[in-house]
Formats: C-alpha cells, structure tokens, sequence
C-alpha cells in the first residue's frame, strides 16, 4: 500500500516537473506561420480599426507570418515597451516609437539596426526629416511611419459670430478670445493638453519657439528657461487667471481636447492632424461637422518668426532581441508602405515625399475628404516643426519639466523658479 | 579486529510520517518559494544596487545608497505624507460609513435585502473600471460631478477638479472610499449578527439608552472585526496605485503621486530597478510598523 501511493506520488511530482519545464521552453510551432507581434497606440494615427485592416491585409498576403496586434494609450506606451523589453526574448517583435524615446531604446540596446535592410531608392523617397525621427548616430532603427505635428484648430462658426478674423498671433488669439468670452459664445475660448504628460511639454515647446526660444542650444545646455521661456508660462498661467484658457487643461491630454473641441465648448485649440477628420467630418464623434478650420500655429508679435509647432512624430521599429526580426521586418516595410499609407491618409500622411508634388498632390488630395484640407496646411506648417533634444534621459527629464509646468501653472512655484529647477534637472540627468 | 558496521537506524513512525510529509509538501513550499520568497529576496538584492531595466540582473553594487538617496529626498517624503493623508482619510471615513451601513442592514428595515445585495456592486467593480468612470463623473466640462452640483445651486461655474492638486487628491480618495465601504459594511454586519440579542435586550430592560448600547455593548463585542477590516484596508490603501493611475496620472504638479506611484515612476518611466526595489523595501518597512501596531491592539489583553 506505502509502495503504490509513494510511487503515485513521484509520478505526479515527475509530472509537474515535466509540465513546468515545457511551460518554460514552449518552442516555436514548428510548421505553422510565425506570429510577429505589434505594440500600438490607440491615439492619434489611424484608428484601431484602420490598423486591424491593415494587419489582415498583410495576414492574407503573407501566409507564412501572422501578425497579432495590441493597442495602449500613448502615456502607458513607453513604460509598456520597457517594461516587455525585461524578458528573453521579449513580449513584442515589433513596437512604435516615439522621437523622443529612439535615444534612450538605442542605448538600452533595445532596437534592430535596420540601416543596411534599407534600400536606396526608400532612402531617398522617404522625408530626411522622418529619417531623422528613426536615426541615432548615423545608424537607422526603425521606418518612420506617423509624421505629425500639432496643428492650429479653429471653430469657425463661433469665429463669425465674435466677428473675428484667424488669429495669426497669440496676441491676436488673446484679443479674439476676450472678444469670445465677453460675448458669451463660449466659456473658455482656448482649450489645451497641460496635462501632467509629454502633451504637456508639447504645447510649451510650440509656445516657446513661437516666442523665438529654444529648448537647448547646440552645446546641448538647456535654453528654455531663459526669459523667451518664463515669458510663455507666464503666459500660460495669464491665459488660465483670465478665463481665457480652459482651466481643465491642466488635467487634458490630446483627446481631452478633442471632446471638447468637437463638442463646441472651445473656439481654439490645438492637436495633431487626426483630430482634423473626427471634429471636422465625422457627425458620430463630433458635433462642429462642417465648422472647423485648420490653420498655422501662430507666433507671438516680435519673435521673428510667423509660426512654430511641435515635431510629435513616430516610427515602427523591429526588436533586436526578436527571434522572428526578418518576418517583423516584413510587416514594418508593408505598413509604412507607400500605397498602404495613401490608402490611410485620412488620419496619417505619407512619409514619401514624392506624393507632396504635382500629379501626385493632386491625387493625394483627392483620396478622401479630410486630404484636400490636410495636406495643403502639413506643407505648410511642416517648416515651422520643431523637435525635442534626443537624449537618452529624456523620460525623466520630462517628467521634471511635466512637473515644472504644473507647478506654475497652479501657482505652488514661479515661472521661473519651475524652469529654472527643471533645467537643474536637465543638468543633474546630462552629468550622469 | 574488524569494525562492525553501523547499521541505519530503522526510522521511528514519526520520523517517517515527518519525511513524507515533507515530500507532500515538497511541490507546494517550491511553488510558494518560488512566487513569493525568491522574489523578495531578488527584489531586496536589487535595491543594493543600480541595476537598469534595460538588463534585469543585480549588476552595480552601490550599498545603501539608493535608501540614503531617497530617505534624504523631499520629492520621497512628500509623497509619504500624501499617502498618508490618503491612508488616514480614506480608511477613516471608510470605517465611520461602513458602521453606518452595517447597523442600517442589521436593523433590518424595509428593503434591507436589496441593500445589502446592492453593496457588493461596487466592491464587485475591478479598481481600473471604477477609476475610469470616477475620471468621467469628475471631468470639468462634461462629468456627472459638475452638473449634479451646477442643478443644485452649490456652483455657479462648472469647476475643473482634477486641476487642483488638494481637490484632485480628494476627489481620489471619494472614488476608492465609494469602492472599499462595501468591503468594511459587510464584515461589520457578519460581526453584529454574532453578537447575541439577549445583551442588548437586558440593556434596554435596565434602561439604557440606543448610544449606551451601542458604546458599552456592540462597539467592544466589533472590536475584533474592526481591527480586521482596519488592517486589511490600511495595507491596501498605504500601497494605492491603480486608482490614481486612471484618474490622475499622479497630477496635477505631482499632487497625487503616492509612495506606489513613485515607484512605478522609478522603476518603469526611469528604468531604475535597483532605486525602485529600495523603495519598494521602504512602503515594506512602513507597512510592517503599521501591521506591528494593529497587532499590538488587536492582541491586547483584554480584547481575547
């Protein structure tokens, strides 16, 4: 009896072993297609499902590599993709990246070098501005896919009414929306992302080089806080004190201001191009169909400068720890493909920049609704694009400057004693 | 000479029923150590040193330097002090409100079924949920929170409460206290079916009246379950994380960013595994003076 149930017993704990150790191992299908996995974001670009399209579309055409795709927010973007860079090998073969993170992910060793994987003629095709986004040291990581910056956006039936013209100053914003607020059109005029996120610093990096400021110089020291800097969050908290600036956008981020903005609580606002299509064309996601403008982000008088904007763009790149880089790879190049991004310009469009001219344009503009209007203001506001320092620190730094803004802004410190300690920051995170 | 050999011991039934019962043991103690003790022991050889995210081993032995850094630093003490405030003020009113509800429910009154089956709801609700929908009632130009106080008089302009960073801790607190009251109601009223009638019922002949009853008679006989749902809740709350993830994002101006949160900050927004295992041995050591504390009441002497 003793001997049966010890015998019983090593057979189940034989088997557990057994169980366990498979679990660990779990190799790769032989046979079946290999899956290739995507990490996106639901937020700007096209939609979720424009993307799940996509995906089906190359499943069907490759039927040896099936790829599976997950969405987050943005702001849980870059903590998600460090945080599956932690196993061997990691959760995602192919994640999107921001500008701001190619820096620290290169250094963590974290992306493929897809420098030799691209040919000339793709090379040349593509913006030398996108490939900018993708490159760090002169070597490639990744296809530049969403190229985007925030846009000037106007309700031009509240605009008729005030009887005022488009801003093309802040100065002329601030007297238009005093105009708006006094008539009652709306309660705030101006809605923003002042969240404590990246919107946050991307709203103030295009107020700042509209003010002719800069965020760091060539030697890489930090320049916005100097008085081009204290003058904008001065002039943010002004905006706010005055009832000018919803006071909700210290607690908004980019989709905040889209609801707002397209349930016609705000005259102003501003927003990467997706926004363009949902307020402006689509009845089920907005109540101002038909009623918003597009237009240059404006300076303030006296910097010198007749616009300025904040560079958000973002590229798909292929994992280097990925067992399955190649097929990934495969995926990268069809969704950033040329014929697929017209195809999806309605919320995104194409880094190739020889539909920008001629014939091309024209059909470019003639794809869907939203281009005729899009593309015109993407060429002409892309001059005036500004990016963020490329360093590897970035993530924390943000943090500090996400803080510095806040702090302002709900009065717990002074413009520029809140610049002046995040450029500290900047100094502490550089020195290390 | 030859030496004779020792011959084993035959094992007593003890000994025996000992060693088997190791080997039954066996699988489960390698599954807790694994889950549970190995992580803790990794988690604490980290904190020693500054490993990054982007490479997971103990790599970069700095001694107590991480917890030097941060017992020193006001950005960690500030958010001590706002998880305690959070802490204090959530449980406290969590345990005035959920008294109340359970002697409402142990009254009996009309519909007390349907109360007490429509408490679990929002203890039933997962944290991210509740965050989520809290989030909307609390937006500034379209939540529930503004209309519902602008039809009522009490404000004169919709507010834009997740902008002001004392508002904004508060209005987290109201969130996670509407989710966790169920959980305290519903231990206290267990506890008062327990207590027997006749107590209360000698008391009422003696002429006592329904506050002397409730101070000399149920509230010692509660005790027990008190501190039970008082350490259960204060554990969870000091470690709040989810709630304020969804709502607030730790904002605005870092006015919600608890010890949890800074955590999260430190290890994933900043890659810092070692810095953010140091803390997590810290929320550990404030816990345990915490659970010390409970323990020491709720094994007083004249509480057995």
């Amino acid at each position: 009896m003793r001997a049966v149930s010890r015998l019983f017993f090593v057979v189940v704990l034989l088997a557990v072993v057994v169980m366990s150790a498979a679990g660990c191992a779990a190799p790769q299908q032989a046979g079946g297609p290999k899956v290739v996995k995507v990490l996106a974001m639901q937020q700007a670009g096209p939609t979720p499902e424009e993307m799940n399209a996509i995906v089906a579309k190359f499943n069907e055409s490759s039927p040896d590599v099936k790829v599976e795709i997950e969405y987050v927010s943005y702001d849980a973007l870059h903590d998600k993709i460090v945080t599956a860079m932690a196993t061997n090998p990691p959760s995602y073969d192919v994640v999107l990246v921001d500008d701001i993170w190619y820096a620290e992910f290169v250094k963590n060793g974290y992306l493929w070098d897809v420098t030799d994987k691209i040919d000339q003629n793709t090379k040349q095709e593509v913006f030398s501005t996108a490939w900018d986004i993708t490159s760090v040291n002169g070597r490639i990581y990744g296809m530049p896919w969403l190229l985007d910056q925030k846009y000037f956006y106007y309700n031009t039936e509240i605009l008729e009414k005030a009887g005022v013209d488009v801003p093309q100053t802040w100065e002329d914003l601030i007297e238009a929306s005093r105009k708006i607020k006094e008539m009652g059109l709306v309660e705030y005029p101006i809605v923003w992302s002042w969240a404590q996120a990246e919107a946050a610093i991307c709203d103030f990096v295009a107020l700042l080089y509209g003010n002719g400021g800069s965020f760091v110089d060539s030697n890489g020291n930090p320049t916005f806080n100097n008085e081009k800097g204290v003058q904008v969050v001065e002039w943010m908290v002004k905006t706010v004190d005055e009832g000018l600036s919803n006071p909700a956008s210290i607690s908004y981020v980019e989709e905040d201001v889209r609801n707002v903005f397209s349930q016609g609580k705000a005259a102003f606002a501003l927003n990467w191009l997706y926004m363009y299509d949902l307020a402006a064309l689509n009845p089920d996601e907005s109540q101002v169909v038909g009623k918003v403008g597009l237009g240059l982000v404006p300076a303030f008088k006296g910097s010198g400068v007749p616009s300025a904007t904040i560079n958000g763009s973002m590229g798909f790149s292929v994992i280097d720890k990925s067992p399955n880089r190649e097929a990934a790879w495969e995926y990268v190049k069809f969704l950033t493909s040329e014929p697929i991004q017209k195809e999806y310009s309605a919320h995104l469009l194409p880094v190739w920049s020889g539909n920008y001219e001629g014939q091309a344009l024209e059909e470019l503009k003639s794809l869907n609704e939203s281009n005729p209007v899009t593309v015109p203001a993407f060429s002409a506001q892309i001059v005036y694009s500004h990016v963020r320092p490329k360093v590897p620190f970035y993530p924390e730094f943000s943090k500090a400057l996400q803080l510095a803004l806040q702090e302002a802004l709900t009065k717990q410190k002074s413009p520029a004693q809140a610049l002046n300690d995040a450029a500290a920051k900047w100094n502490e995170l550089a020195s290390k | 000479m030859s030496i004779p050999a020792v011959k084993p011991k035959p094992m007593t039934l003890t000994q025996q029923r000992l060693r088997d019962g190791f080997w039954l043991l066996f699988p489960g103690l390698l599954v807790i150590f694994g889950i549970t003790l190995f992580p803790i022991i990794y988690t604490f050889v980290l904190s020693f040193t500054e490993t990054p995210i982007s490479n997971p081993t103990p790599q970069g032995f700095i001694g107590i330097r991480n917890y030097l850094y941060f017992l020193t630093n006001s950005v960690f003490w500030a958010a001590i002090r706002r998880t305690l405030y959070f802490t204090i003020v959530s449980v406290g009113v969590e345990l005035i409100l959920g008294m109340g509800l359970a002697l409402l429910i142990h009254a009996r009154p009309f519909g007390w079924q349907f109360l007490r089956t429509s408490l679990i709801i929002p203890w039933a609700i997962p944290t991210i949920v509740n965050g989520a929908m809290w989030r909307w009632i609390y937006n500034a130009d379209y939540g529930a929170l503004n209309g519902l106080l602008f039809q009522l008089g009490m404000i004169d302009r919709y507010r834009a409460w997740l902008s002001e960073p004392v508002a904004a801790m508060n209005l987290v607190i109201v969130a996670d206290i509407w989710h966790s009251v169920p959980f305290i109601a519903l231990i206290l009223q267990a506890a008062l079916a327990t207590i027997p009638r006749e107590l209360e019922e000698a008391a009422a002949v003696d002429g006592a009246n329904v506050w002397q009853r409730f101070w000399n008679i149920r509230f010692p006989l509660l005790q027990p379950a008190i501190l039970v749902a008082l350490v259960i809740r204060t554990v969870e709350a000091f470690r709040v994380f989810d709630i304020i993830y969804v709502i607030t994002q730790g904002g605005p101006a870092f006015g919600t960013v608890t010890i949890s949160y800074l955590t999260y900050l430190e290890s994933f927004s900043y890659g810092r595994l070692g810095g953010g295992a140091a803390l997590s041995f810290l929320i550990s050591a404030f816990t345990l003076v915490m659970a010390l504390l409970y323990i020491q009441l709720l094994y007083r002497e004249d509480l057995r």
